[in-house]
């Protein structure tokens, strides 16, 4: 097997005689990308769990002690905390609630914009304006619609509700904001698993006799379910990390601190950085494990672009 | 945040979508199907109309809740423009998306070329740690950064965001660009190797300018990341002199400090997002090709 490669790359680099032989080129070619990413992404992440296991704040006399037990007293003192605990609930909170609701409405448009046979590119573009506003300018928008007196939420529902400033009305402006910006994309990804579905599958199915309801139930949702488990996953990623929202409507006050808020104001705001880079890395470990679950699901995809 | 989707078993393949639909009579489209269209129209319009609709008020018009502006004026774009936080912040967020831009499309395109075509060993592998690498929470790379960054003296400068910038913008342009580098046809690489090209000239002379749409959807997903992107721009920088617009709107103050400045913040809210509304406008078909086949986000 291996041999056999070896002679296979052999005739074909007799025949590409000039220049560098081909696998070393390929490795020339791949490792400057790889040197960075292991300088700007995998170092990084060691050195936060080095100071993680350390008593690492401008407070602490003597910089960097070993944290005790086994350099774990972070991580205990984060798991530990009721701050951290609450953290943790608001961000599954969020997670789920966001996620679902960006799955059904994405679902819809994505039905809706398959359907449409005029103006479909219309809607692409349209469906792209909430993808392409940045994070930050999404939350200004929905503060200014919630806040009272500028915006038209309260004088049009006759509320006195101070949205941002209780709870879990902060949260769910959050989700709100989240669902508006993110569903299109949901969609876009739906829709790209709509169109590969053949027509004459339904063609068929409408011969045979079946409803709409059966056709949708029967053929769409199973055909479309690799599209929307990598959508899910996808945006759970997303949803998990989510930092700018609550920090810029409420600064992950009044229920809305989430793991990235109060790792972030944990190292940077109080300087404690050795259990504000264990909560960070908690937050890794949680992404992660879904991360390989994404991984696992386009394995197939990536195998299909490794091969030769 | 940006980083890598993919819906599997999709290919970019968009003008097969076109080609299926011979001029054959429309059935009529029914009622409920405007309704929808209306409801996608105005759900994703409407808050940045609002935006749009609070930037042009000032003083207490700002309160009056109104869905028209009673008397509109651009004071709160001219106030933004003569604000040098907020052009400083502008040239911040241009210099570290573009640079931030080249290097993963340059850096990138050699390795996505590499992997896409080249004999070498452990391609599943490289592939899945740049899958890896675009899923971590930045705020695990915040945390060191922010120690590290003081440490060796580029807190708070540009290449201090680009650097970790590159921790999503590599590997979205390297899984984007492997794909479409995929598309190309082999026969004309081949052809220019059998007339004595190397390995190297083929890429350069005959890939690159075929795959021009590969590398301008990777560049405009990567520029989109980077321009929006906060945790790190509001975690590694102190002042005007490297926050970027994101980072900027968040620290806005008003005159005085229980005024929340909601004009001016809106003013620059619209400004920042004109380009990016700009390039989706543009640019829309590449984009969707980018986002389904191979990527991001957000």
């Amino acid at each position: 097997m291996e041999a056999a490669s070896v002679r296979a790359g052999a005739t074909t680099e007799r025949r590409r005689s000039k220049g560098v032989p081909e696998r070393r080129l390929a490795v020339m070619m791949v490792a400057p990308s790889i040197i960075l990413i292991a300088i700007v992404a995998v170092w990084p992440i060691i050195y936060a769990i080095w100071l993680s296991l350390h008593e690492y704040s401008v407070r602490v006399a003597g910089l960097s002690r070993w944290a005790g037990s086994f350099g774990l007293r972070n991580y205990s003192t984060a798991l530990q905390s009721s701050d951290w605990h609450a953290a943790l609930f608001h961000t599954l909170i969020f997670t789920v609630v966001s996620v679902t609701f960006e799955l059904v409405i994405g679902l819809a448009m994505a039905l809706a914009m398959h359907e449409a046979f005029r103006g479909q590119g219309v809607l692409r573009t349209v469906v792209l304006v909430p993808w392409a506003v940045l994070t930050v300018v999404t939350a200004t928008m929905w503060r200014t619609m919630f806040v009272s007196p500028y915006g038209f939420i309260n004088t049009i529902t006759g509320a006195k509700t101070v949205w941002l400033g209780s709870e879990p009305q902060a949260l769910i402006v959050i989700i709100i904001a989240d669902v508006w910006k993110t569903s299109p994309f949901m969609a876009l990804l739906i829709l790209a698993g709509l169109q590969v579905i053949p027509g004459e599958i339904y063609e068929a199915a409408k011969v045979d006799g079946a409803s709409t309801m059966q056709r949708f139930t029967k053929i769409t949702l199973p055909l479309l379910m690799p599209a929307i488990l990598v959508a899910l996953i996808f945006r759970t990623l997303d949803a998990l990390r989510i930092f700018d929202l609550p920090f810029v409507l409420t600064q992950g006050q009044n229920g809305t601190s989430t793991l990235s808020t109060i790792s972030q104001e944990t190292f940077a705001t109080n300087r404690i950085y050795g259990l504000g880079s264990a909560m960070a890395v908690l937050t890794f470990i949680v992404v992660m494990i879904v991360s390989f679950s994404y991984i696992k699901f386009v394995g197939g995809n990536i195998r299909g672009l490794a091969e030769e | 945040m940006a980083s890598v989707a993919t819906a599997p078993q999709t290919t970019p393949a968009e003008p097969e979508v076109a080609q299926k639909k011979p001029k054959v009579a429309r059935p009529k489209t029914p009622w409920w199907m405007w309704i929808s269209v209306a409801a996608i129209v105005l759900f994703c319009l409407f808050p940045f109309y609002w935006l749009v609709n609070i930037s042009l008020k000032t003083g207490n018009d700002l309160q009056s809740s109104s869905l028209i502006p009673p008397n509109p004026t651009l004071a709160n774009y001219k106030a933004i423009f003569q604000n040098p936080d907020f052009t400083k912040a502008l040239r911040n967020s241009a210099v570290v998306a573009l640079v931030t831009t080249a290097l993963a499309l340059g850096v990138g395109s050699f390795c996505a070329y590499a992997l896409a075509r080249l004999k070498l060993r452990g391609k599943f592998v490289i592939l899945g740690i740049v899958l890896t690498i675009s899923t971590f929470p930045q705020i695990a790379i915040a945390a060191p950064l922010f120690k590290l960054w003081s440490d060796i003296g580029i807190f708070n400068t540009w290449i201090g965001l680009i650097l970790p910038y590159l921790t999503f913008a590599l590997p979205l342009s390297i899984y984007i660009l492997v794909s479409f580098f995929k598309e190309i046809p082999r026969d004309l690489e081949e052809a220019a190797l059998v007339d004595g090209a190397t390995h190297f000239q083929a890429f350069r002379k005959v890939v690159v300018p075929l795959a021009a749409p590969g590398l301008a959807t990777a560049g405009i997903l990567t520029f989109i990341g980077a321009w929006n992107e906060f945790l790190l721009a509001v975690t590694l920088t102190s002042s005007s002199k490297a926050r970027t617009v994101p980072a900027a709107i968040a620290f806005f103050t008003g005159a005085t400090e229980h005024e929340v400045p909601f004009g001016s913040i809106s003013a620059a809210s619209v400004v920042i997002s004109v380009p990016l509304i700009l390039l989706v406008l543009l640019f829309q078909k590449r984009i969707v090709a980018g986002l389904t086949a191979g990527a991001v986000k957000g």
